[in-house]
């Protein structure tokens, strides 16, 4: 406890024309702190998120991301998150130790850091004999553990993953995770968007969306109770379907 | 019988996608093949549905033989497959018509059948599928898949990127489609779908882990599980991992899953360890063997 906030969102809102896709949301995060960011398909996590990223301007409310506010600091914002996403991870047609090299450029690093990093990366992955494989022939599972650790190279504060543990197998979902819990128990934030219900079930706490606005935020614990059901699933169907 | 499969092995190159899988699908029956992504479900499928050729064993579905009478299959089956692949620029109302001629027959005859999922969509019948929501696509791929009244209908991973109110719905309406006597065969990376089946494969790495009822399989369990808490979850897996007497440990949301090698384990014993390792708030309490526990027991 005591502990900052690393993200503040203060009734942050977009809009397209009419339509308001984010309504008014207002939340913090902590630093360490794995937050859970739900949504039925179409209730404004993405629009949100973008927001959060630097890559969206808000229509009105406020927000910062690492201490650095989301309409005037953008670039300052993306040198200190990280990014992974189910969809777009990593280069298959380069190998591991290229698609290292090339992320670790993308985010700065320098040439004598980005080496120390690969080294370093290889070794914990326990990745030594396929490091000069192309990424595209390694399985699903690892593709994402060193997804994972390539969006960390640059040590960012908070890092977003979208839908990190979707299709994996459950032991590997749970490597995952633990390789979550320990990036979040050196301090940095861990900001998790998902309609992967079980997903939402390691976070801290969790946020729901429902039509642009927050409709729930607790621990997964305190949902449950509160909506006197087992499980987080049921916890947003009853949200979703009022 | 509604699906009969024996012997199986599939290759590409020098991935050995399915190693000798068999299985029976009874008539009516709605049965989940689970396994995560790569475990070759989809492959199984191209098989079943005449689209790719095994390397070894035989098939049939709905009495058919898969490359003898691969044209009976494919007017009696209905396929789902996992990428949207109905005509994005097609409206609603456009890509059923269209899928109805190619089997030869009309969207009046079947009607009856998807009547109640299409009455959902039809408030856009005249919209272009590639503007419809995950959901409602999923609907129609549905409705496509059943206009010729098909006796089994596969479905592969018909509920992977859809939020939990759109799944629940979708098998809601698989459950309402197996009263009318359609045989299903489901893929699902989702374990807690299998539990809506009547029989399950778990399947991995090309390999059948275990067949049986939603019910049975989870008394496959080997151990008694525990649900471990404490205030620092990281620090709590690695210990438990260091615990002597582990079984196995396996982060489960809020909780560890825990169980041990002895079979007169002490919780009290644990409690201890954990404390003097300086957690706190631990909670242990006993626990049901769920079906993602089974599978990781099964694959290790």
């Amino acid at each position: 406890m005591g502990k900052q906030n690393v993200i503040e969102v203060e009734n942050l809102t977009k809009s397209f024309g009419d339509f308001t896709a984010v309504d008014s949301i207002s939340f913090e995060v902590k630093q360490g702190e794995i937050f859970g960011f739900l949504g039925a398909n179409g209730a404004g996590k993405t629009t949100a998120m973008k927001m959060l990223i630097g890559i969206s301007k808000p229509t009105s409310g406020n927000a910062s991301v690492a201490g650095f506010d989301v309409y005037h600091h953008t670039e300052d914002i993306k040198k200190n998150i990280g990014y992974m996403s189910q969809k777009f991870a990593l280069y298959d047609d380069l190998t591991v130790k290229e698609n290292i090299t090339f992320f670790g450029g993308i985010y700065g690093l320098s040439r004598p850091i980005i080496k120390e990093k690969t080294i370093e990366l290889i070794e914990e992955l326990n990745l030594g004999d396929v490091a000069n494989q192309l990424v595209g022939s390694l399985p699903l599972g690892w593709k994402q553990k060193i997804s994972f650790s390539v969006a960390l190279l640059h040590n960012p504060k908070v890092i977003f993953l979208d839908e990190p543990t979707g299709g994996v197998d459950p032991i590997t979902r749970r490597q995952f995770w633990e390789m979550i819990y320990k990036t979040a128990n050196e301090g940095t934030t861990v900001f998790v968007t998902t309609h992967y219900m079980d997903e939402s079930e390691y976070c801290d706490r969790v946020s729901i969306m429902v039509d642009g606005k927050i409709e729930a935020l607790d621990t997964p614990k305190n949902l449950k109770s509160q909506f006197n059901v087992s499980n987080m699933n049921d916890v947003f169907l009853k949200l979703a379907r009022g | 019988m509604g699906i009969q499969v024996q012997h199986i092995s599939k290759s590409f190159k020098n991935v050995q996608a399915l190693s000798d899988i068999s299985f029976d699908v009874k008539n009516g029956e709605l049965f989940g093949l689970i396994g995560p992504d790569g475990a070759g479900k989809t492959t199984l499928f191209r098989i079943l549905t005449t689209l790719l050729i095994a390397n070894e064993g035989s098939a049939t579905v709905a009495a058919f033989d898969v490359i003898n009478n691969y044209k009976d299959i494919r007017k009696n089956v209905g396929y789902m497959p996992s990428k949207f692949s109905l005509y994005q620029d097609l409206t609603v109302e456009e890509n059923l018509s269209f899928f109805a001629t190619i089997f030869g027959t009309t969207v009046e005859e079947n009607y009856e059948l998807i009547k109640d999922i299409y009455i959902q969509i039809e408030p856009f019948k005249g919209r272009r599928a590639k503007d419809l929501s995950g959901g409602m696509k999923q609907k129609l791929a549905l409705c496509c898949a059943l206009i010729h009244k098909p006796k089994v209908l596969f479905l592969d991973e018909p509920t992977t990127g859809v939020d939990p109110v759109s799944r629940k719905e979708f098998w809601e309406m698989l459950k309402r489609l197996q009263q009318k006597g359609i045989t299903m065969l489901v893929s699902t990376p989702y374990m807690d779908e299998a539990a809506l089946c009547d029989r399950i494969a778990l399947i991995q790495d090309g390999k059948i882990l275990q067949i049986d009822t939603p019910q049975e399989i989870v008394k496959h369990y080997p151990k008694t599980i525990f649900n471990v808490q404490a205030d620092n979850m990281y620090q709590l897996i690695i210990y438990l991992k260091e615990f002597e007497y582990q079984y196995s440990v396996y982060p489960f949301g809020e909780f560890v899953h825990y169980s041990d090698h002895r079979n007169g384990f002490e919780i009290n014993e644990l409690k201890a360890y954990l404390e003097t390792k300086g957690l706190k708030n631990v909670i242990i309490q006993k626990t049901a063997a769920t079906i993602e526990d089974t599978f990781m027991e099964l694959a290790k």
